[in-house]
């Protein structure tokens, strides 16, 4: 059916928080019906997978850019107990239109030696306490929930409606006896975008010193030498990245900007960051104007406002001092007062 | 095989409707010892709040620089099945379209030779393999070759190209996706498999301005379908949306970025010239309205997360160019691009951060394209500007007595 009306397809519509149609200038109708997976999947998963498209699907299926399954059919009467049997296999059918998607994420503790938190974890957590927006497409428009576990953003964490980022907060130690084994110094001084790595001689061995003024934890070092290590159970944690999107949709594609800048790691099931996700998502929720995604409510309602309805700090975190900060600052009077 | 080990903390997170990846590592440790490992390993992670695995190492197949990951344990005398837990990147079909026989071959040649773990799939769309030893690398690379599969990129290279599900199952594709994704990813072979770049270059191909692969966000090059001429438009469906209750004034004419349509109650107006392209009319009324028939990409350059000079979104490089087999023009650009950041791009400079860098004009020039409107938000607004050291000059060189007139006057 996809071969047979493959580019000719006419239109398509949402019939339910997990299923859509799309129909051809054939006539011809499939309907897909997406699940969630937890994305890191076992091989036992996957084979479930295809045995549901053999008995359901004529033996295809396919995955989305978000790890959703999706499972096609030609005659609504299958819609059903396709469904049925994936629910009843424990991968929920939902996140189509204006619902909440799976979380694209990353790998944290499971496989990544430079996270700041873990990712599938968090992400478990939020996606249950989230699950009724899985299910439903009562939302003002589209929403995206983006998760990487450090700076490195292994995904487009950086243009989400909501990203949460794993982030360091002090500098990297310096293994002073093993850096000049493992790591050539020019490229590691030359790695740092704020120049705070210099050379340096620590009794007659070279090695580097890091100004931790000038440090701003991005652990780019780090990627380069692993006698830098920046990892710290103390002072590694989770910040909080909202209106972001990459859709030309209404309003030009746009990075998130930062809402809370540090909340603790608290495994297993981070608390906190799921009551923050969940509070941003309902102060949207309730207030923006039909296809407003979080970024455009925001532009609408201005970022003090957004404060203030959120209940969320504002802080000098809040204020950029990275490069090119200055085309930040409110450069005019067109202020709401009260 | 040892015992599954206990993990107190994880068990939390096999609680709550949401598929959980706590149950999947377990299912993996029934038959799996390093899925075993991996959750003794994990749970000291929850209970330290910090991460286990040493930083990369570098191992791969014969004739390949990318595709491996190396991974190991710093916990590997308490968790010796993790000691070795490196990643391989399968390249994924285009739009990630399966028969449940593939899926079951990768299945057994993983279930064979790793650790029963995947990601279905990774960020930049490979099919993850999570965790196998290095003396298993060879006869996995072997039976996925025999399989019909490929490595994917890792490192300075060109990483696995991906995309949208395109044609094959949307009508909003204004060229065909999944066709362009799979031919740069056997044109380009040599470069996804022998990292020789300054930094990774990622293609993302989306077919409309939606760009559901995020490929104005993530990719190098972002290549992101749309169309010249007017928007299709069916008034008996328009019509019909509005008798369905669709307020069409408030809901699609006021959310057009550039004011562009009208709605009189009874047809609606648009102005084809002033449409930026944005898809969200045609997104709230599919049934009436369909992007125009002359169809192509606007190709951008240069997007990439935060590390290291911070975050950039792609920047219009080719305002309008047809998609069509074979891409000839397409591919020249790219190969103009690869030339001039591989002589000049620094150790892990990306080609945004390179633009950045020596300036769009410099980089234009260099590529041999034409400057255009198109490509800026707004003009400069800095009478800094450079000029090329070819003008002519005013005095001729050693004619001191003319400019000695020039100064005393």
């Amino acid at each position: 059916m996809i071969k047979k009306n493959y580019g000719a397809w006419k239109y398509h519509e949402i019939l339910s928080a997990g299923v859509m149609v799309h129909v051809a200038e054939s006539g011809d109708k499939v309907f897909t019906v997406r699940a969630g997976s937890p994305r890191l999947v076992s091989t036992q998963t996957i084979r479930k997978f295809a045995e549901i498209a053999d008995k359901h699907c004529g033996g295809f299926m396919r995955f989305t850019s978000r790890h959703n399954a999706e499972f096609m059919v030609t005659e609504e009467s299958k819609v059903k107990p396709l469904v049925a049997e994936l629910e009843s296999a424990g991968f929920p059918v939902g996140g189509l239109g204006n619902a909440i998607t799976s979380i694209i994420h990353t790998q944290g503790w499971v496989h990544c030696h430079s996270a700041a938190t873990d990712a599938s974890g968090i992400v478990k957590c939020v996606m249950d306490d989230l699950f009724e927006y899985f299910k439903t497409t009562e939302l003002p428009g589209k929403i995206r929930i983006a998760l990487a576990c450090c700076l490195n953003m292994c995904g487009a964490v950086h243009c989400s409606d909501i990203a949460i980022l794993g982030i360091h907060r002090r500098p990297p130690k310096i293994l002073d006896a093993s850096l000049k084994r493992l790591c050539e110094i020019p490229n590691v001084v030359a790695s740092c975008p704020t120049a705070a790595i210099r050379p340096a001689t620590k009794d007659g061995v070279p090695t580097v010193e890091i100004d931790e003024n000038l440090c701003m934890f991005c652990a780019n070092c780090f990627t380069v030498c692993p006698a830098l290590p920046i990892n710290d159970p103390l002072n590694d944690g989770v910040s909080i990245w909202v209106g972001g999107k990459v859709s030309n949709a209404m309003s030009e594609p746009r990075f998130s900007k930062l809402a809370v800048p540090f909340l603790p790691n608290n495994p297993p099931r981070w608390p906190e960051v799921v009551a923050a996700v969940r509070n941003i998502v309902e102060v949207w929720a309730k207030n923006a104007r039909p296809f407003e995604r979080i970024g455009d409510f925001i532009e609408r309602i201005g970022w003090p406002r957004f404060f203030q309805m959120t209940g969320i700090e504002f802080t000098k975190q809040h204020i950029d001092d990275f490069k090119h900060a200055g085309l930040t600052y409110k450069r005019s009077t067109q202020l709401r007062h009260g | 095989m040892a015992e599954i080990p206990k993990t107190p903390l994880l068990d939390e997170l096999e609680k709550g409707p949401w598929p959980s990846f706590v149950k999947e590592i377990k299912k993996a440790a029934e038959k799996n010892d390093m899925a075993k490992g991996l959750l003794g390993q994990l749970e000291t992670s929850y209970r330290e709040k910090i991460g286990h695995w040493k930083h990369g190492g570098i191992v791969g197949v014969m004739g390949y620089g990318g595709g491996v990951i190396g991974r190991y344990s710093d916990l590997a005398d308490k968790f010796p099945d993790v000691a070795h837990f490196h990643t391989m990147r399968v390249n994924h079909p285009a739009g990630w379209f399966y028969t449940s026989e593939a899926l079951r071959k990768l299945c057994d040649i993983w279930d064979e030779h790793g650790s029963g773990l995947t990601n279905m799939h990774g960020s930049t769309g490979d099919i993850i393999f999570l965790g196998t030893t290095t003396d298993q690398l060879e006869p996995i690379f072997a039976k996925l070759t025999e399989a019909g599969f490929d490595l994917g990129g890792s490192g300075s290279d060109v990483r696995t190209p991906s995309c949208c599900v395109g044609q094959a199952r949307c009508e909003w594709a204004c060229y065909d996706t999944m066709a362009l994704t799979y031919d740069l990813t056997m044109t380009y072979q040599d470069e996804l498999h022998r990292p020789a770049f300054p930094y990774k270059y990622k293609f993302k191909c989306s077919g409309c301005p939606i760009d559901c692969v995020a490929s104005i966000a993530r990719a190098d090059m972002s290549i992101i379908g749309t169309w010249k001429d007017d928007i299709q438009v069916d008034a008996g469906e328009v019509k019909k949306y509005a008798d369905g209750g669709l307020n069409i004034d408030k809901l699609v004419c006021a959310n057009c970025p550039t004011k562009c349509m009208d709605w009189n109650g009874k047809t609606l107006a648009i102005d084809n010239s002033n449409c930026v392209k944005c898809m969200h009319c045609i997104r709230v009324m599919p049934k009436a309205l369909r992007p125009g028939k002359e169809r192509g990409a606007t190709i951008l350059l240069g997007s990439k997360a935060p590390i290291v000079e911070g975050a950039l979104l792609s920047s219009v490089l080719v305002p309008f160019m047809e998609m069509k087999p074979p891409y000839q023009e397409l591919k020249d650009l790219v190969e103009k691009i690869w030339d001039f950041w591989g002589e000049y791009g620094k150790n892990r400079e990306r080609v945004g951060e390179l633009i950045q860098r020596v300036g769009l004009g410099n980089f234009l020039e260099a590529i041999g394209l034409e400057p255009r409107p198109e490509m800026i938000r707004r003009e400069t607004e800095t009478p800094h500007g450079h000029w090329a050291a070819a003008l002519p000059e005013a005095f001729a060189a050693g004619d001191q007595e003319e400019l000695r007139r020039v100064e005393i006057s």
